[in-house]
């Protein structure tokens, strides 16, 4: 029933999950059985049976107390070493901040790098996310790992794990927030310790040489925006961005704007401002994650995709 | 007329014998005629019904929309309705299903009908607070219903800040501003209910001969009057935070979010215990009824109903494992939450040990019973599994969660609704329902029930989040299956509504007790005369007692001036709170 086991404590949550689910298939069959037997062995014979009166037995009705009670302290003390395990990182844990905001995921590593709704992680190395909110509450959740935080727009709250496997799993906020809700989804890379560090200092390099064109276009990967936003035409969730530039776009509220800089500024920075007609307002803003040179990049990208 | 001799604590009545008149030309349903009788009514009977018009009309409502929600689930991507309206819907869906239907049902419709009933009482002690009640009940469902519409609400039934004070602008106050309307209809009921049940008891009723019924409403009782005030509460502190801009909830000036759970939470824990004792009473009454035997344990069901109505106070942190609270709360709200476990097993344990040798006849509320027996077995496993801190962690906000909630909820309290709905339906209207389609129904709501919410254990154990518009592919097949499920359970809803109806347009004319039950309910005539019975009932048995002959069921004071010569003498106990 539970989806692979990728983390270190996963196995110790999985263990209880099982010992639960099997303690309670047992007592509900037992229950059942009785329910089924009772009905067919003292079902009315006539409308003058007669039937026993017992009104209570001590001995049983202890029995049936005891047990239960001592069933649920086991789970009650299992469930709680498993927690305090799940809450107490190691001292020497790689440590990742968090920002949540409507919609998206952003993972700010030591090096200064940032990556949008992609997390980049060594395999068999404790990390400890320290999580923080722009807006409202979200929840991350990685089900491979058997961990989920909430995450809070006035305080700090945070989640460790140490993963096993490399490879990939889905990172999902846990908590409703929202229109996009459903599509704040990110994505946990697992490498090796090696991979790791290479992808580290490569990916957050950015080549001020490079052309802006070209920048543009990794901003744009990097960002997450192609998520939504194709640049051959096809139709995501929200508009593509081939012919966008310079075509006049109808808003919802009937207003029509021609695509220039300034309107491409305004819907990365203030998406909500204006919405394109026949789309959702899901868009989140990247104030605060894209600072201008990059927002120039970006448009001098859109600009090529006639 | 009674006359204390010797012992302080027995008293001796002069008391007859009473059959209950078949087929009354007069009852409370034609007694009073037209619109403006039935508006106007105090009669608890009524005013039961009005609410059961009133809720049956909220459930629908909100089942159509969980139809809709489920249609949308077809597929990973949006089907036909987009992300916001899914996000109303479902917030609709939760709302209306909790606060209009769930915590009014039980208590509001059973409860009012049967309450004075059980007690012997002409009407329960306030029977124009009763009234004003009901009113206030549909103002507030209206006010609410209005502020949901208007500003679009899509917070989830919880309107967790600040997403809730941040989108939906002032209508987060004006929804709570309803609901906490709908809460006085609920504390008054409450205190109504509190004041009968000690107040108009008929000679004998001592408080070990109440019927396990009233035990349940009395325990729901308590909850209502002691949670409801707190939704008052965070009324009061929302608005202070409004107009006077103290951080209290909304962290942009300082508040806590967190904070707002607590308050929410706090309310909302025992509101589900409202939901759910009642539907523990019916229980009882009709496993006794249908397996003619006296129940198993009464004192160990009453008292389990008082001790979950305490500690349903202290367990609201276990819906906040993951909210960022310290790990010392987690671990005693963890604790306290297996703890409020121990009296709900007990119970099932008792339900099961009554049946044994007991004469069983499978008549729908039973088989109502039977199903909520299992159902709510399982919600009561997959609460335990959701307790456990560390898996909680995994299983929080996922559809678990949802699965566990609805078993509870739909196959605990809605069963148990449903199994007394069928037991005091003769009572109510005087009419049978045909028996064989009752049963078909029941069977085809129980099949479409699981499809409903089985795949949804699965979905969530993998991880599928709750109020999710999208999914990802993986979990499309067991969508799909919930769905149909969730449609076979609407057609076993519209064949329960035909069947009902044709009962009551041509139902065969019930008798005054057509279960043999033993309980004061089915002494008087069905439907039940406007003034419940035309003698006052004497008690000398418990409510259980199958091994008593049914006469000595039928005692009720002789007349002053009569000359009957069936009178006879009974001692009767006395107890302090009794009315003369
Ligand atoms: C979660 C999906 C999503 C992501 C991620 C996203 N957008 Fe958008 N974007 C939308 C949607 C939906 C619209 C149309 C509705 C609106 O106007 O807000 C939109 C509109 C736009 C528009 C206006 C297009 C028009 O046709 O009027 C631009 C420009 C834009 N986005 C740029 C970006 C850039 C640049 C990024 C990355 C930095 C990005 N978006 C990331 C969903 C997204
Ligand atoms: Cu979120």
């Amino acid at each position: 029933m539970l989806p692979p086991a990728k983390s270190t404590t996963a196995a110790e949550t999985d263990a209880l999950f099982h010992f639960i689910t099997s303690v309670s298939l047992i007592l509900l069959l037992g229950i059942t059985i009785a329910i089924v037997y009772f009905a067919w062995k003292y079902r009315r014979r006539s409308e003058d049976d007669v039937t026993p009166v017992i009104t209570h037995n001590s001995t049983l009705e202890i029995t049936w107390s005891v047990i239960p009670l001592i069933l649920v302290m086991i789970v009650f003390g299992w469930g709680l070493t498993g927690y305090m395990n799940l809450t107490t990182p190691p001292d020497d844990a790689y440590e990742i901040r968090v920002v949540a905001k409507s919609w998206l995921w952003e993972f700010h590593y030591q090096n200064g790098h940032v990556s949008v709704n992609e997390m980049h992680v060594p395999v068999d190395r404790p990390v400890k996310l320290v999580m923080s909110s722009d807006d409202v509450i979200h929840s991350l959740y990685i089900p491979d790992y058997r961990v989920k935080m909430d995450v809070l727009p006035n305080r700090y709250t945070s989640l460790w794990f140490e993963a096993t496997e490399i490879g990939e799993s889905v990172i999902y906020c846990a908590e409703y927030c929202g229109t996009a809700h459903s599509n704040m989804l990110a994505t946990a890379h697992v490498h090796s310790q090696e991979d790791f560090e290479i992808w580290l200092e490569t990916a957050g390099a950015e080549d001020d040489d490079m052309d802006p064109v070209a920048r543009g276009e990794q901003l744009v990967t990097r960002n997450a925006c192609d998520t939504c936003h194709s640049s051959d035409g096809t139709r995501l969730q929200g508009p593509t961005f081939q012919g966008l530039f310079g075509s006049e776009r109808e808003m919802e509220d009937g207003e029509i704007v021609v695509a220039d800089e300034n309107y491409i500024r305004e819907s990365i920075l203030e998406p909500n401002a204006r919405i394109t007609a026949g789309y959702q307002p899901v868009m989140p803003s990247y104030a605060g994650t894209l600072d201008d040179r990059q927002i120039d990049a970006i448009i001098e990208y859109i600009k090529t995709l006639e | 007329m009674a006359t204390n001799d010797e012992s302080k604590k027995v008293r001796k009545l002069q008391v007859r014998r009473f059959k209950p008149e078949e087929n009354p030309e007069k009852h409370y349903l034609n007694e009073e005629k037209g619109l403006w009788a039935w508006m106007t009514t105090v009669d608890h009977k009524k005013i039961g019904l009005m609410y059961l018009g009133s809720i049956v009309f909220f459930f629908f409502v909100a089942g159509v929309l969980a139809l809709l929600l489920r249609t949308e689930l077809l597929t990973p991507a949006r089907s036909f309705m987009d992300a916001d309206m899914y996000n109303q819907v479902f917030t609709l869906h939760g709302a209306i299903m909790i606060f209009f239907f769930l915590v009014p049902s039980v208590p509001a419709v059973l409860g009012n009908f049967i309450l004075p009933l059980q007690l012997g009482a002409k009407d329960v002690a306030f029977p124009r607070l009763n009234l004003a009640s009901y009113y206030i009940y549909v103002i507030g469902a209206l006010f609410t219903l209005f502020a949901i519409f208007t500003g679009g609400v899509d917070t989830g039934w919880t309107f967790y800040t600040p997403y809730s004070s941040t989108t939906s602008g002032g209508n987060i106050m004006a929804m709570t501003f309803g609901i906490f309307i709908l809460g006085f209809s609920s504390i008054l009921t409450g205190i109504n209910f509190m004041v009968t049940i000690h107040k108009m008891r008929s000679p004998g009723i001592t408080w070990n001969k109440l019927p396990l019924n009233l035990w349940g409403l009395y325990a729901t009782s308590i909850i209502q009057i002691l949670a409801t005030p707190v939704l008052a509460i965070t009324l009061l502190l929302l608005t202070m935070e409004r107009m006077l801009s103290i951080g209290i909830f909304d962290p942009a000036i300082g508040g806590d979010p967190v904070l707002y759970q607590h308050f929410f939470w706090f309310y909302s824990h025992p509101a589900v215990y409202i939901m759910i004792v009642p539907g523990f009473g019916i229980i009882s009454e009709v496993i006794s009824t249908f397996s003619r035997k006296v129940i198993f344990g009464y004192w160990a069901i009453a008292l389990s109903s008082l001790a979950i109505a305490f500690i349903g106070f202290l367990v609201w942190g276990h819906h906040m494992f993951t909210a960022g609270q310290s790990s010392l709360a987690n671990m005693v709200f963890s604790f306290l939450t297996f703890l409020v476990g121990i009296p709900t097993g007990i119970k099932i344990f008792n339900w099961l040990a009554t049946m044994y040798k007991g004469s069983i006849d499978l008549k729908t509320p039973m088989v109502y019973a039977l199903v909520f027996l299992f159902l709510f077995t399982i919600g009561g496993f997959t609460g335990i599994m959701l307790g456990a801190l560390a898996v909680d962690i995994h299983l929080h906000d996922t559809y678990y969660v949802v699965a566990h909630f609805h078993y509870v909820m739909m196959g605990g309290m809605v069963m148990a609704f449903l199994a007394g709905l069928h037991y005091w339906w003769p009572k109510m209207f005087g009419k049978m329902y045909s028996e064989f389609w009752a049963k078909i129904t029941c069977a085809v709501i129980f099949v479409g029930f699981n499809m409903t919410f089985l795949p949804q254990f699965v979905m969530g154990a993998q991880g599928m989040p709750r109020r999710y518009f999208n999914y990802i592919d993986q979990f499309q097949s067991f969508h799909q299956f919930s769905t149909i499920g969730a449609y076979i359970m609407g057609v076993g809803f519209v064949m329960m509504a035909a069947y009902m109806i044709h009962s009551l347009v041509k139902g065969k004319p019930a008798s005054s007790n057509p279960w043999g039950s033993r309980a004061l309910e089915w002494q008087t005539s069905s439907p039940v005369p406007l003034h419940n019975f035309e003698h006052t009932p004497v008690i000398i048995n418990g409510p259980y007692d199958y091994h008593k002959p049914m006469s000595e069921f039928q005692l009720g004071i002789a007349a002053k001036h009569g000359h009957h010569h069936a009178e006879e003498e009974v001692a009767v106990k006395v107890s302090k709170q009794e009315k003369e």
